[in-house]
């Protein structure tokens, strides 16, 4: 679509579309904190399971939260900075680029959040991401590749969709996610290797033997199949959180075309981020892992990128 | 069960209730003053970046100057319109006096675009990415104060905070809207 042909769908009061908006984040937020509780949950029974199974069940669950809770407050502290300093992004000054310091004010502006501090990342491969756990702390990230192949409209939307991620609070909900994910897979990893070592007999408490051979059953079959849910799971919020993201995009700059434009160009784009990797594959706006470009299935953390333009499309109308 | 529980279950369920019903009204009272405080908030960040756009232009001007030396009726309306915006009091009046100022601010464009010194000059590149900034902050601005009188009147009207908003006088707000046609297009500021 060219640019040129392009008609700015502006209008200075939107009085209607808020509530569409508004409406689809009452959505995602409802279904996003089911899938969050649904996590904890398969904590608590994994917990539960091997509690019992060793002596006590609530001791278990206890166990699994205080994991969780643990590597929380880790990330939370020092997360945000970590991760930056990994990807190799340096904080920009207004002077080296004022266009696109103005990009980032104007958005914070129309989003009502202060604005979070910019970060450069030289790679061709055109992306961005942003962290931090409030709209206070917050930090948003591009490729040296994002700023030179995008025009300033698209470039906009692409930060309104971090912006986006970062007024609704997706940063801090990703980590509490990945946190809830890995606890399950080491308390999951940790049981069934002390199968694998034989210790059968070890259970402190015989509660006779029908019941504890059900809960063993159960415990293997758990810890199976609960790394596998949960990872499902965290997916299928990624995606959930992406779609909104893009609806607070076009919310908050009012040019869904923008964005339409500037995710087909990401997408299509085929240099892969060099500092590509799983842990941080979700942050991006598009998957950097470029092999994996239609996205669509169950375990990607993007969704397709028919799904995003056509959903764009809906709130067009 | 002990006993104070079991013998006035009826009496702790209706405390529960009405402990419950004084959290909401508490919580829905104090939504409706953030909101309130929110929608002032946003007005007042309209009227920084209005300012900002004021303090750009003698920049805009100076360098403008050198290079327009026959076009001085041009450059002259626009400081008139700056000063009138500034000296504004009510919000009729600067709404009218910002028309103003986006109007002689396009002329000044419109006569620059045949001033091919001007345009290459690196002070008004800047200022061109400045002005556009700058008109792009005021729209958003607009906008976030639009969209949080839109989420606060919701509040005022729906049910059941508008209860709670009945109780204390909490009103709605007005939108801001642009009366004249022609200002509701930016400053293309296209060199």
């Amino acid at each position: 679509m060219p640019a040129t042909e392009v008609k700015p769908y502006k209008a200075p009061v939107l009085r209607g579309s808020r509530k569409t908006f508004a409406e689809l984040q009452k959505v995602n937020r409802r279904r996003s904190l089911f899938l969050a509780a649904s996590l904890i949950l398969i904590l608590g029974i994994l917990g539960a399971l091997v509690g019992s199974y060793f002596g006590d069940w609530l001791i278990g669950v206890a166990g699994g939260m205080v994991l969780a809770v643990i590597q929380f407050s880790i990330a939370r502290s020092a997360g945000n900075k970590m991760v930056l300093a990994a990807m190799g992004a340096k904080p920009l000054d207004r002077r080296d680029d004022p266009q696109l310091v103005n990009v980032v004010e104007e958005i914070a502006i129309a989003a009502g959040i202060p604005c979070p501090e910019i970060y450069l990342m030289q790679d061709d491969s055109p992306n961005a991401f942003a962290t931090g756990f409030t709209p206070k702390n917050a930090q948003v990230a591009i490729t040296t590749g994002l700023r030179e192949k995008l025009n300033r409209a698209e470039l906009q939307a692409v930060m309104a969709h971090e912006l986006g991620h970062i007024r609704n609070g997706d940063t801090g909900y990703m980590v509490l996610m990945a946190v809830l994910v890995g606890s399950i897979a080491l308390i999951s990893d940790m049981a069934l290797r002390s199968f694998r070592y034989g210790s059968f007999g070890r259970s402190r408490k015989s509660k006779g033997g029908g019941g504890g051979a059900l809960i063993l059953v159960l415990l293997i079959v758990f810890s199976l199949l609960a790394p596998l849910f949960s990872k499902l799971l965290q997916a299928a919020v990624s995606r959930q959180r992406e779609f909104l993201a893009d609806a607070t995009s076009v919310e908050l700059t009012r040019e869904p075309t923008a964005l339409i434009d500037a995710l087909q160009k990401l997408t299509r784009d085929p240099t892969p981020l060099k500092s590509a990797n799983r842990a941080v594959q979700h942050m991006f706006i598009v998957n950097p892992f470029k092999r994996h470009k239609l996205g669509g299935n169950a375990f990607s953390s993007h969704p397709k990128l028919a799904d995003r333009i056509n959903r764009i499309r809906r709130l067009m109308s | 069960m002990p006993y104070f529980l079991a013998a006035y279950t009826g009496l702790w369920i209706g405390l529960g209730v009405v402990v419950l019903f004084v959290l909401m009204f508490v919580g829905i009272y104090n939504g409706l003053v953030a909101g309130r405080n929110s929608c002032k908030n946003a007005w007042a960040q309209v009227d920084v970046q209005l300012k900002r756009r004021y303090d750009l232009i003698p920049n805009l001007v100076e360098t403008a100057k050198g290079y327009l030396k026959h076009e001085r009726e041009t450059l002259e309306a626009v400081i008139k319109a700056r000063q009138m915006a500034i000296d504004a009091s009510s919000i009729k009046e600067q709404a009218k006096a910002e028309n103003m100022l986006t109007s002689t601010l396009r002329s000044l464009f419109a006569v620059s675009e045949s001033y091919p010194d001007l345009k290459a000059n690196q002070n008004m590149m800047a200022l061109q990415e400045e002005l556009t900034s700058t008109e792009n902050r005021i729209g958003f601005s607009r906008q976030n104060y639009n969209d949080t009188v839109l989420g606060f009147n919701n509040r005022v009207q729906q049910f059941p905070s508008n209860v709670i908003a009945g109780m204390f006088g909490f009103k709605e707000e007005e939108f801001f809207e642009l009366e004249d046609q022609a200002a509701r297009e930016p400053v293309k500021v296209k060199f």
